[in-house]
């Protein structure tokens, strides 16, 4: 196939389809528990300099005691994809856990503004950066969960956003069209939080599913936190609900309120609040590091977080939000 | 003295674009009040998606993220990136709103970086999102922003998102989709097109209170001039009930 033009960004993990094969064909199939704490499985399965996605969207359905747990462990040198991120990218550039990033969206908090810290951190020079789009975020991870190693779409040709790209345009055999070609991205590591799971890792998730259902399919290795634990009876009585299959799964870690502070489809909304608090505090370094200090450093797990701004009162609050109840809209 | 501010006059404008039984993909904050209001006011059946995967819902309140709960209430499906991104491609999504740090005159948006070195930048903004898969996508893409001579530039410093790119038919030449692209450039001060030719922003209205000069001034590069240019409508009483009362009631908004 003929090259027509390429970018020149760099390209952080190996879009090889054959070498993945053989890393998933030594996954394990067997149907055994999983059930761990977050402690443990950041421990077991994230390591320094590896590549990690965090599923859903910025500061909705977000792993964020994955995230947390991933700056106490103190992880360092890793990879992120800065794919649809907002309030995971916040977390994580507060700790520099990244050193190189596939940027799709990275930095703002859409309508709440942009970090502060995480601009700071982008613009120091301490990040190599390859630009992308949501959409061929997503398509890079279709292409790695359909084993293939890469996949063509039609959009970001003709823009700096190819350019800064580590994607090359080719022509199609068929039709002659141009292509963008996204070369597949296979994660060793991601974390995405879901509504339900059985202790298998057999997953549900109600609501929009962003890029979830291939960022699972495309990782070496998947945690997973819940909002609740379903028995594996209630899965298999209807097995058209299951998003994710436990083969997919390395952990399973029940997280109650897990997306705190950010949103989850029909349980609870996002602490508006909270996230406006911690725009704010990073405006001072000083200031910021002690949040960070009081909120994740000195927090044993995401209960203690979650006690340390409001407990159950603020989260019933943000039950109601989600419900729409009117008194809830102030 | 009028009644109402340029963002209202803006989301009015914006909402009018938007006919029913069309499809359009919205962000947060404006557009989304644009899109809202059309289908509260004239396009009950306008197909409303948002890039998380949110597709045709009856959106109660104004969404702080176009991936939170509000964007699938009373939804029709909740869906991913991937299909709405592909509906797009398919050419099925009519409109979309974007915006961004800086526009050139063929629409081009930057929302990436200010400075020259893109491992270093002197400011980094969020980059493209889902902006350069809409504009890529969707028939006809358009720009909600308020002008002045620094947006609207005669070079942006970086191309996030294509407009015409560098105007005539260098779009089609890309390989982006066929027959795509910028459409209208609504501000606080003027409604622009492009001409079929060129690819140039051209003035088509003015709002009420401003003049052909002031939007000229506040303008980085050469606007083309329609030959005719109109006084663009005020809101109507019915578009600013709507607007204030249903959708924005705590003027996150149209209080900007």
């Amino acid at each position: 196939m003929q090259v027509i033009d390429q970018g020149i960004g760099k390209i952080f993990t190996d879009p090889d389809a054959d070498k993945a094969r053989e890393f998933f064909r030594k996954k394990n199939r067997k149907l055994e528990s999983k059930l761990m704490s977050v402690k443990e499985a950041v421990a077991k399965y994230v390591h320094d300099g590896d590549y990690l996605v965090l599923g859903g969207f910025g500061a909705n359905r977000i792993p964020a005691a994955v995230a947390h747990e991933i700056l106490r462990q103190g992880r360092k040198n890793m990879g992120f994809a800065g794919h649809t991120s907002t309030h995971d990218f916040q977390i994580l550039c507060a700790g520099e856990v990244f050193n190189r990033c596939d940027a799709a969206y990275i930095v703002g908090l859409e309508a709440r503004g942009l970090s502060p810290n995480a601009r700071r951190y982008m613009e120091s020079g301490k990040v190599e950066v390859s630009e992308w789009t949501n959409y061929s975020l997503s398509v890079r991870f279709k292409a790695a969960a359909a084993g293939v190693s890469y996949y063509p779409s039609r959009n970001i040709m003709g823009t700096d956003t190819f350019k800064y790209s580590g994607g090359k345009i080719v022509e199609c055999p068929f039709t002659g069209t141009k292509y963008f070609a996204n070369p597949a991205l296979y994660p060793d590591v991601s974390a995405i939080h879901v509504h339900e799971a059985d202790i298998y890792g057999n997953c549900r998730v109600r609501g929009i599913t962003v890029s979830d259902f291939d960022v699972a399919r495309a990782s070496k290795h998947l945690i997973i936190t819940c909002e609740r634990l379903v028995t594996e009876e209630e899965i298999r009585r209807d097995p058209s609900f299951t998003v994710i299959p436990y083969w997919l799964v390395d952990a399973v870690c029940p997280v109650p309120y897990g997306s705190y502070p950010g949103n989850m489809y029909g349980e609870y909304f996002s602490d508006e609040e909270h996230l406006r608090e911690w725009m704010k505090v990073e405006e001072n370094p000083e200031a910021f590091k002690a949040f960070l200090d009081k909120n994740i450093y000195s927090s044993k797990d995401h209960f203690e977080y979650i006690e340390k701004n409001g407990g159950m009162h603020k989260m019933l609050k943000l039950r109601e939000k989600e419900f729409l109840f009117l008194k809830a809209r102030d | 003295m009028a009644d109402y501010n340029t963002m209202e006059l803006m989301i009015c404008s914006a909402a009018r674009e938007l006919e029913d039984g069309s499809s359009v993909g919205v962000g947060t904050g404006a557009p989304c009040a644009a899109a809202m209001l059309a289908q509260k006011a004239h396009s009950p059946s306008l197909v409303i998606f948002f890039e998380a995967g949110g597709a045709a819902p009856l959106i109660p309140e104004m969404p702080i993220s176009v991936g939170d709960s509000r964007t699938t209430y009373k939804a029709v499906m909740a869906s991913g990136m991937c299909e709405v991104m592909e509906t797009a491609c398919r050419g099925m999504l009519d409109y979309t709103f974007l915006g961004g740090a800086q526009i050139d005159m063929y629409g081009n948006l930057n929302s990436t970086r200010i400075g020259p070195d893109h491992q270093k930048p002197k400011v980094r903004f969020p980059g493209s999102g889902g902006a350069n898969d809409f504009a890529s996508f969707c028939w006809r893409m358009m720009v909600m922003t308020p002008q002045d001579s620094k947006r609207f530039t005669e070079k942006c410093q970086y191309i996030t998102t294509p407009g015409w790119l560098t105007g005539g038919d260098s779009r089609a030449k890309s390989g982006l989709p066929l027959g795509a692209g910028p459409y209208k450039i609504i501000t606080n001060m003027a409604v622009m097109d492009f001409e079929e030719e060129s690819k140039r922003m051209r003035l088509i209205a003015v709002n009420p209170g401003y003049s052909e000069k002031d939007v000229q001034n506040n303008c980085g590069f050469e606007l083309l001039k329609a030959k005719k240019i109109v006084e663009n409508k005020p809101p109507t009483k019915h578009e600013l009930t709507i607007l204030r009362e249903e959708i924005d009631p705590y003027r996150y908004v149209i209080g900007r």
